[in-house]
């Protein structure tokens, strides 16, 4: 019996050896290849172009928001974002979820700020870009976005009245720098808000008018100074850009930057995997909204994402039709041909970019999916949605065929996936994003 | 005009794949096309520079009687997407302005990311109800601009 155990434990540990000397003549080989798999043809060398952060055009203009260049506002956005004052229990500042040290995001499945949200963190870089603020795009500008957590009664907790005496106590300076003049708060209420709590609601119910609307183009002039030092920040170059550019030039340097498999992933990226189809441009990033099947986090009361939100934004006291937008009506074009009251928007949430996506999981609007390698099996087998419609489709789908042209299924092997998550690694940041040199 | 025809037909051939598949190789990318009960003629205008992946902007449409007669009053709406993408137009394009010669100003176009594109017309008039689908191919800038 031992010599036949003996035996088994030989032959297995030379089939073992044999194989690894396979694994790793193969590897070689793949290695003498990864010169050959450096070629791009013309159509793909102009999809990886496309990635380059060379062509992200300067961030647009926001004629909303009148101070977004101005220095002194980027500064004053900073310290509001870091200052956890602003909160019910000061405790909570921007920074709490959109850690400056994490890619302005917090690494967990949904926000924790005096209470538990419903949502993923975004992270900030380059959400200067979006039409569309947030998962579902319920705001149409980054000034008031940043507004909607300030009064969210279990992220920041507060309430605008309470941040204008914070503003006046601490900020006069610096806002009257960029600002009007503050408005007297003497006589305000601490705590009063036109959607919160009973007596939130009764206490602004009974400020005059005038007192109500000095009190709304302060909270507005907040969220213009945020907005502004969320738009200077600046993405670096990734080892991807490196890469793409080199390739772009015909540098032979280029065959040296990214591994094999990087290379193969990249190949994938732009080809039959394709994600390049929504993960497109420079911040790989379609700004648009789209249903991939995500499981809800509450089945009981599902997210419906986009669908739920066009009413939001265009009843929205602080868009750019507003009172307190910088825009004239005629500028506000998103608004004007935004797509609402369509089925395809159920369950639908914005692409998300993909620079340093390795290394800020989870994934999905409420960190549905722990790993990219789940969310690459997700993709592929493109479960039914819950909510609305999946764009995708799965190989064995249903008999019945479908009557327009659909969507090809996503299919890849286990190591094709493998390859496609290494890829997603150059784009990881070397350092963390920090305000452009002025 | 046929220069513009030539230019699209051979766009359409050189498209950048971009990871679903290529437009059908039979793809119509004319833009004259009859509507589908022949009772219009139409005539689609984009504008003279394309606009960037993601940037608002208008085209023009024309819009004549199968004689040839331009059509003044008309209604149209405009719908469409990305066929093999399962989804729709990133917007709601609207007709904002009667230009005269029976054309239209749609405003609010806009194309998320290269690939073949249908733009669909719903028209109306006295003259009657009808459609027509046009199909464009929004390609890549090459690499190295």
């Amino acid at each position: 019996m031992r010599r036949l155990h003996s035996m088994v434990w030989m032959l297995g540990s030379f089939l073992a050896t044999s194989a690894a000397l396979a694994v790793t003549l193969a590897q070689a080989a793949d290695g003498q290849t990864a010169a050959r798999s450096d070629r791009w043809n013309a159509e793909d060398r102009a999809v990886l172009a496309s990635l380059s952060l060379k062509r992200l055009a300067p961030v647009p203009v926001d004629p909303s928001n009148a101070v977004e260049r101005l220095p002194a506002a980027v500064d004053l956005g900073q310290r509001l974002f870091n200052d956890a004052r602003f909160s019910r229990n000061g405790a909570v500042s921007c920074a709490t979820c959109h850690d400056p040290q994490k890619q302005f995001q917090d690494g967990l499945p949904v926000g924790q700020g005096v209470g538990t949200g419903s949502r993923r963190a975004m992270p900030i870089v380059g959400a200067g870009y979006s039409p569309w603020l947030f998962w579902d795009g319920r705001n149409d500008s980054l000034w008031a976005q940043a507004l909607g957590p300030l009064e969210d009664a279990v992220e920041h907790g507060g309430n605008r009245t309470r941040y204008a005496h914070l503003m006046a106590e601490n900020y006069r300076k610096e806002y009257e720098s960029l600002f009007k003049a503050m408005p007297r708060t003497e006589g305000l209420p601490r705590d009063a808000r036109p959607n919160g709590s009973a007596a939130e609601q009764a206490a602004w119910a009974a400020m005059d008018v005038r007192q109500r609307e000095n009190v709304s183009r302060v909270f507005s002039n907040m969220g213009k100074a945020i907005a502004a030092y969320e738009k200077s920040l600046q993405h670096e170059p990734s080892r991807l850009d490196r890469y793409v550019d080199a390739v772009v030039a015909n540098d032979p340097a280029a065959q040296g930057m990214l591994r094999a498999n990087e290379v193969k992933g990249l190949r994938l990226f732009i080809g039959k995997a394709q994600c390049v189809t929504c993960h497109n441009g420079p911040l790989f990033t379609d700004q648009q909204f789209h249903n991939s099947g995500v499981p809800p986090r509450n089945a009981a009361s599902p997210d419906r994402g986009r669908a739920a939100a066009t009413a939001k934004v265009r009843g929205d006291e602080f868009n750019c039709l507003g009172p307190f937008s910088d825009a004239r009506p005629a500028q506000c074009q998103e608004l004007r041909f935004m797509v609402s009251e369509d089925p395809a928007l159920e369950g639908a949430f914005k692409t998300p970019g993909l620079r340093g996506v390795a290394q800020r999981p989870p994934y999905m609007h409420a960190g549905q999916i722990a790993t990219l390698e789940q969310v690459v099996r997700h993709l592929v087998e493109a479960p039914h949605a819950k909510v609305g419609h999946s764009e995708l489709t799965h190989t064995h789908a249903s008999k019945t065929k479908s009557t327009h042209v659909e969507r090809a299924p996503i299919e890849l092997t286990d190591a094709e996936a493998a390859d496609l998550v290494s890829f997603l690694g150059t784009l990881n940041m070397d350092r963390q994003p920090a305000v452009a040199a002025r | 005009m046929n220069r513009f025809i030539t230019a699209t037909l051979s766009i359409a051939a050189l498209v950048a794949t971009t990871g679903c598949m290529s437009p059908p190789t039979n793809l119509d990318v004319s833009i004259i096309r009859p509507t589908v009960d022949k009772k219009y003629v139409v005539t689609l205008q984009p504008p003279a520079a394309p606009a960037a992946i993601n940037q608002l902007h208008s085209w023009q449409v024309r819009v004549a009687s199968s004689a040839g007669a331009p059509v003044a009053h008309a209604r149209i709406t405009v719908d469409g997407g990305m066929p093999q993408h399962g989804h729709g137009l990133p917007t709601r394009p609207q007709v904002t302005q009667e230009l005269p010669d029976g054309t239209y100003l749609i405003e609010g176009m806009k194309f998320s990311m290269t690939g073949w594109w249908e733009i669909k017309l719903a028209i109306d008039s006295p003259e009657g109800a009808d459609k027509v689908t046009f199909n464009t191919v929004v390609s890549q800038p090459a690499a190295g601009r």
